[in-house]
């Protein structure tokens, strides 16, 4: 029997406010020491993610490679993610790294499937290998008000996940606002969810500082309530070392120092990999190498 | 651990010369006596400045007497108007310089000054020049008083500067201005800014000093106004010498602010409104939200809150970009916050601040929470102008405003709630010239601000503003 819930009372998010607190955050200014701590401990925290229509085992094994061996003595990431249909490609050219092996699951992005059908994708995925699934919610159930179905289907992909971890994605972008964020990322935590995330990067917009921001908030309250660590994840649209630090500093200053490692906080991101890693050589070298010093894949 | 290393703003863009002179007529002119001002970060001294007596007041008024009645009275608001724009750009491209100086003459953390202080007093002369060709429309006349003496603090120094000069100048007024004894040098920036700009001499005079200087200006007789920003003390002094002249008066004064959070606050926002409230610019603040009176079914909630956010704040080098909280302004005001946090102890209330760090030279206070404060206690009824905050209960809606109305002062209020009509029932009630709601601490040029009682009176900001300077 699925357990029914009830959604504590949650205060309410002043928009300008959060909005407010989330820029002044990223006026923090992280130089020298710092940064190339921020950078190797962003780099460990990445989700190396490849989902496009045109992925290919081909694709999949390069991108592993990469992570595998991000260049020089660089740190590695924490996880690949790619489709379901590439978990086992993903295992089996990850075998040995300790690198996990992220699939996002449950008809992503959009989540418009029967449930059996999330379910089976799921059980695949992790049969496969995955040691961590990104589900999505069912928005449509969200926005409609029926947030016993959302819960409901959470529970029952956490029970598919068996020993995967299981991150739920919340699409902060398709709930718009921040009152929405704050109520499904408790919905999300009190369902299961091991880590709780902004997007799938394919609606507009992904993460950002001040969704992150209401994510840590809910995250940081959950724990002193229910005695609960849940994760975060920001995906979809950071790019740059800068952005990465930011998002590490909303963590260090809103979550707390509880929440700066691999295991409880990651950024999913393609091309943000090899900012960090050309920072990283500016930093070492103090001279930029240049997008032909670090490998594409 | 996540530490941040060291990432001060480089001084060099500043240079301090060893001495300065009264700005008169368009000069610098040596005075006859000195003062010295400090870095209240290191107590390292950062130059000396005039000191202004009684000759030297006399010839700045009189420069701005002859200055108001050959330029700048006759000269048509369109072309006051472009000196005001040309000021303001002239300080959008000197911010970085008068950041840092502010900092280092004040105090402040760089953040603040280069993200608060700054961006507002290039704003106040760019809205300022906007009205100077259109007063006929504001509804105060357009004839201006003639010469304004401007005494100002030392919480703001280059923001107040801008506040009292920009509409006196926007009207057709000429001004003699005295910043505060520690924080001269910004405004003796301006004055080169003045130069800069090519305004007609004597438009504008600076004249630095302590107390004496400022008594010496507001009681001369060749003034016909005088605007005034400081403490309830020296305001009423101000009141008594000029009652009975022809001067108009406008007073803006000391405060104790109540930032009122209801149950059905949207919490996390509430507590960075705590603390924008009362830590922003170490509190010394008039509008300071000193007093937080809190609904009780989430009093524990929200100092639960307040206590985590505190402990991540950043107390030291004020130029250092990650700095929230910069140091105290003067040896004085910090012996004045020690005194009244330790009366607040005495009488009961009970003290809490974070584990943090304070320097060893320089005038440093942590930032501290007073609760199981009522309000016969003194630090919920006086002005501490430091980072210190009191908190007081409350069980409804009534209790509240009462609690909050229940003082001297009237100058800004805060209320916190999600619920719209609420929030205008509380702004109607509360006796404050400004009522922030969910937000505190936040400032527009066409916003007009000023206080209830002992608070002072006059508005300056908007089109308000403009009323203190004309004649009607």
């Amino acid at each position: 029997m699925v357990p029914t819930f009830t959604l504590p009372q949650l205060p309410g998010v002043d928009q300008v406010g959060a909005e407010e607190r989330a820029a002044r955050l990223a006026t923090r200014s992280i130089k020298t020491t710092a940064k190339a701590q921020a950078i190797d401990l962003a780099i460990t925290m990445v989700d190396l993610t490849t989902l496009e229509g045109a992925d290919t085992p081909g694709k999949v094994r390069a991108l592993c490679a990469k992570a595998a061996h991000p260049g020089g003595d660089a740190p590695r990431v924490a996880a690949v993610c790619v489709y379901p249909d590439l978990v086992a490609t993903a295992v089996r050219a990850l075998h040995g790294t300790g690198i996990g092996v992220a699939s996002v699951a449950t008809a992503f992005p959009s989540g418009r499937a029967p449930l059996e059908a999330k379910l089976i994708d799921t059980r695949l995925a992790v049969e496969d290998g995955a040691t961590e699934i990104d589900m999505v919610i069912d928005r449509g159930a969200f926005l409609s008000g029926d947030l016993q179905k959302v819960y409901d289907e959470i529970v029952a992909i956490k029970s598919e996940c068996r020993q995967a971890h299981l991150k739920v994605i919340l699409e902060t972008g398709e709930l718009v606002t921040y009152d929405n964020v704050r109520k499904a990322s408790w919905l999300a935590m009190l369902a299961g969810a091991d880590f709780i995330k902004t997007s799938t990067g394919k609606v507009s917009p992904a993460a950002t500082l001040p969704v992150t921001l209401v994510m840590l908030e809910a995250v940081r309250d959950f724990r002193a309530e229910q005695g609960r660590q849940v994760g975060v994840k920001a995906a979809g649209g950071i790019r740059t070392a800068k952005d990465a630090i930011r998002y590490l500093v909303l963590v260090n200053e809103t979550a707390g120092p509880d929440w700066l490692t691999p295991q409880w906080f990651r950024l999913g991101a393609s091309s943000l990999l090899n900012d960090l890693l050309m920072q990283r050589q500016k930093l070492s070298t103090g001279a930029y190498s240049g997008p032909d010093y670090v490998t594409l894949d | 651990m996540f530490e941040y290393a060291p990432a001060p703003e480089s001084r060099d863009i500043v240079h301090i010369r060893p001495s300065y002179g009264l700005f008169i007529d368009g000069e610098f002119t040596d005075a006859k006596e000195t003062i010295k001002t400090i870095d209240p970060a290191t107590e390292e001294v950062l130059a000396e400045v005039g000191s202004a007596g009684p000759e030297e007041v006399d010839l700045a008024v009189r420069a701005a007497r002859t200055a108001f009645e050959t330029v700048w009275g006759p000269m048509p608001g369109r072309e006051r108007a472009k000196y005001l724009y040309r000021i303001a750009r002239i300080i959008q491209e000197r911010s970085r310089e008068l950041a840092v100086l502010e900092s280092l003459d004040n105090g402040k953390p760089i953040r603040e000054s280069r993200d608060v202080d700054l961006p507002l007093v290039a704003a106040h002369f760019f809205y300022y020049a906007g009205w100077a060709d259109k007063l006929a429309h504001a509804g105060y006349g357009t004839k201006p008083l003639g010469v304004a003496g401007q005494v100002i603090p030392w919480n703001f120094p280059l923001l107040m500067l801008a506040w009292k000069i920009a509409p006196a100048l926007a009207t057709g007024n000429t001004v003699v201005l005295k910043p505060a004894e520690t924080t001269p040098l910004t405004a003796l920036v301006f004055a080169d800014i003045c130069r800069q700009a090519d305004l007609p001499p004597g438009v504008v005079n600076i004249i630095t000093g302590a107390g004496e200087t400022g008594r010496l200006l507001v009681s001369h007789d060749g003034i016909d106004k005088v605007a005034f920003t400081g403490s309830t003390e020296v305001g009423r002094q101000i009141a008594r010498s000029v009652a009975g002249t022809s001067k108009r008066l406008t007073l803006e004064l000391g405060g104790k602010a109540a930032n009122v959070v209801f149950d059905d606050a949207p919490l996390d926002q509430a507590v960075e409104g705590i603390v924008n409230g009362i830590f922003f610019n170490q509190g010394q603040v008039c509008c300071a939200g000193s007093r937080l009176l809190v609904q009780e079914p989430v009093a524990e909630e929200v100092l639960a809150r307040l206590r985590t956010r505190m402990a991540t704040l950043r107390v030291g080098d004020p130029l250092d970009k990650n700095t929230d909280i910069g140091a105290i302004n003067s040896a004085v005001q910090l012996q004045r916050i020690r005194d009244l946090s330790e009366v607040g102890e005495q009488e009961g209330a009970e003290r809490w601040a974070p584990p943090c760090e304070l320097p060893e030279k320089g005038f440093w206070f942590p930032p501290t929470v007073f609760t199981g404060v009522s309000q016969a206690h003194r630090i919920a009824r006086e002005e501490i102008f430091g980072p210190v905050l009191s908190v007081l209960t409350f069980r409804t809606p009534e209790e509240a405003i009462e609690k909050a109305n229940n003082t001297p002062y009237g100058l800004s209020a805060g209320v916190w709630s999600e619920k719209g009509s609420r929030i205008l029932w509380a702004a109607q009630r509360l006796r404050a010239g400004v009522v922030w709601a969910n937000t505190f601490n936040t400032f527009d040029p066409a916003s007009p601000f000023g206080g209830y009682q002992e608070s002072g009176f006059g508005r300056e900001g908007g089109r308000h503003g403009l009323e203190a300077y004309l004649e009607h």
